[in-house]
């Protein structure tokens, strides 16, 4: 069933790679600010991973909260605590 | 310790990825969510509330019990923050470095900010009264017209957006969002309907049920908008000060 046939599949690898790679990178990274912004490459490319499965209001909500708001306040309380991660 | 850590997300991982193997696959016709339900909203959504996205009608109408405690969930989210965080006297700074000072040539960031948050507060209210036709509604155009403030009071400074934008009015309009869309549903009980059965709002509207619903559909996703707005705002101000109001980012 080809139902996504208008997206390169390379295109789709790369996307769930890059998916993998932002998330593991968050979690390792020390620096909380780092941290906080490479959460919301995550978020964004989740948000493409939504809009290729066409489902696009999905998208939208995690485009607008997922990589805008919430990094935004993770940044906020990241430069009030300790700002480097203890392990 | 850190090892029992991963030991138990590895095992967690593993189990959860043999479990996706009893999924249906993604898009696929014959799974049971495709037979049934989805597909009685495709063929009647339409006919039902005259709403052509019919995500927008499933979210607002079908399931609208479930948006309304999800836009009370967002109004708990919010007060817990702000009664956690908020003090209203200054606390002993031990380990917070003083900022640097704000005074400086930013005169091209707050231009820049002055020219771009009515274009996102414009285009929140667009997302918001086009959330029938196309993606969007209450909740997205609710962060967007957040995110608008949070701009203004990043480039300017937050005491410049709370003395225009008092806190007092700020938790008022997050419950009158709330507010907005419980009542919404409760007229409809006044009106003889079920609760968020806005057909029964064809009475006052003097149009016919299924225009009925549509409106009832945009009084929500107003009530969301407002409280989503509200909310963000509310908790910018409290992380990005830490509870104290004074400065912001």
């Amino acid at each position: 069933m080809e139902v996504n046939s208008w997206v390169l599949w390379q295109f789709d690898v790369l996307i769930l790679l890059m998916v993998v790679v932002c998330a593991v990178v968050a979690l390792q990274l020390k620096d909380l600010v780092s941290s906080a912004i490479t959460f919301g490459a995550y978020s964004f490319f989740m948000c493409i991973l939504w809009t290729e499965m066409l489902a696009v209001d999905v998208a939208f909500t995690e485009a607008a909260v997922g990589a805008g708001v919430s990094t935004i306040l993770f940044l906020g309380t990241a430069l009030h605590v300790k700002r480097r991660a203890k392990d | 310790m850190k090892i029992i850590a991963l030991l138990v997300s590895v095992a967690l991982g593993v189990i959860l990825l043999v479990a996706t193997n009893d999924l249906p696959e993604w898009g696929d016709p014959q799974s049971p969510a495709s037979t049934h339900l989805s597909r009685y909203y495709i063929e009647n959504s339409m006919e039902q509330t005259s709403v052509p996205n019919f995500v927008t009608a499933v979210l607002a109408d079908y399931r609208g019990y479930d948006t309304m405690f999800e836009t009370a969930v967002i109004f708990c989210a919010g007060i817990t923050v702000l009664t956690i965080l908020r003090r209203s006297h200054r606390r002993k700074k031990k380990d917070v470095q003083p900022r640097p000072c704000r005074e400086g040539q930013d005169i091209i960031l707050k231009s820049a900010a002055r020219l771009i948050a009515p274009m996102m507060q414009l285009f929140a209210l667009y997302v918001l009264a086009h959330g029938h036709h196309s993606p969007g509604g209450g909740f997205q155009g609710g962060v967007i017209s957040g995110a608008s403030f949070i701009l203004l009071s990043i480039a300017y400074d937050l005491e410049m957006l709370l003395s225009r934008l008092k806190e007092r009015t700020i938790m008022f309009f997050s419950g009158l969002g709330v507010l907005i869309y419980a009542g919404i549903g409760a007229i409809c009980l006044l009106l003889g309907g079920n609760f968020l059965n806005y057909s029964s709002w064809s009475k006052i509207l003097q149009v016919s049920e299924v225009e009925a619903r549509s409106h009832g559909m945009l009084g929500i996703e107003i009530g969301v908008f407002i409280t989503v707005t509200f909310i963000m705002i509310s908790l910018y101000a409290d992380l990005a000060s830490g509870g104290e109001m004074d400065e912001g980012l």
